[in-house]
């Protein structure tokens, strides 16, 4: 386990576990942001650069911004501030601890996960490239269908009603 | 360099802490932002497979992530509509206040 490892998963927990704890949303985004941050930092030290940018462009650049849109949009002075966590909190907490718990304990026990990483791979963008015009075309352009079917969906269902009757 | 179990650890520590936030926040769109970690943590070990297995030249770890990205994306999107249409019904994002199917 080597140092950047460790810098970098701890700045990922942290700012995923902050993002999933703080009491104001807006900051809630604002560490999310670091966690997306971190893991992209992550797949670059994995050699997998078209990912680790696309994650900032996707996660950090698209996602967080449009959570902010909607937490402003959806942002109501209260008086009486409800608590952040829902009632049942403790069951909920005990549930993601028992999953870590089950997870960490297979990832423990499995001979898989004891091999060292092959030789040093050299993936650029073009091999990406070509490869998503051969052999996966076809899941390709299923998915450009379905983000054109999601982003329409998307506005149809946040559209106001009350225009349309005008 | 590092072995495959010590990110395999990390990336089931941040699936756990998104579950947490999507079992236990109370705002609507921070409990999306937990299933978001939690797709993103899968990511994390495709990639994380796709390094230190036997053939990474054929690119299906990273092209199933792209595609993951995606998906998530569109999720996003749509879920946050779904969000601001329901607001716009009951006037608040805390799910323990939209209790009701029809009304």
């Amino acid at each position: 386990m080597n140092a950047i490892f460790l810098i970098l998963a701890i700045v990922t927990v942290l700012g995923t576990a902050a993002a999933m704890c703080l009491r104001n949303a807006v900051h809630c985004v604002l560490a999310l942001t670091l966690g997306f941050t971190g893991i992209a930092a992550l797949y670059l030290q994995l050699s997998a650069q078209f990912v680790g940018f696309t994650q900032i462009m996707v996660y950090v650049g698209a996602v967080a911004i449009l959570a902010v849109f909607a937490i402003m949009m959806t942002h109501q002075p209260e008086p009486a501030k409800p608590p952040t966590f829902s009632n049942f909190w403790v069951w909920g907490s005990i549930v993601a601890a028992a999953v870590f718990s089950v997870l960490a304990w297979a990832i423990h026990h499995s001979s898989v996960t004891r091999q060292p990483p092959t030789t040093q791979v050299d993936i650029n963008v073009q091999q990406i490239g070509v490869a998503l015009m051969h052999h996966f075309v076809l899941p390709l352009e299923i998915m450009g269908l379905l983000l054109t079917a999601a982003l329409i969906g998307a506005v149809v269902i946040a559209m106001d009603r009350k225009e349309e009757t005008k | 360099m590092n072995s495959l179990q010590n990110y395999l650890l990390l990336s089931s520590l941040l699936f756990s802490i998104g579950l947490a936030g999507a079992l236990i926040r109370r705002n609507a769109i921070l409990v999306l932002i937990g299933i978001e970690l939690m797709l993103n943590s899968a990511n994390l070990n495709l990639i994380a497979f796709w390094r230190f297995g036997p053939n990474p030249a054929a690119l299906t770890g990273v092209m199933f992530t792209i595609f993951s990205i995606s998906i998530a994306a569109a999720e996003a999107a749509v879920g946050l509509g779904i969000i601001l249409a329901a607001y716009r019904h009951s006037r608040t994002t805390d799910l323990d206040q939209m209790n009701s199917l029809k009304g």
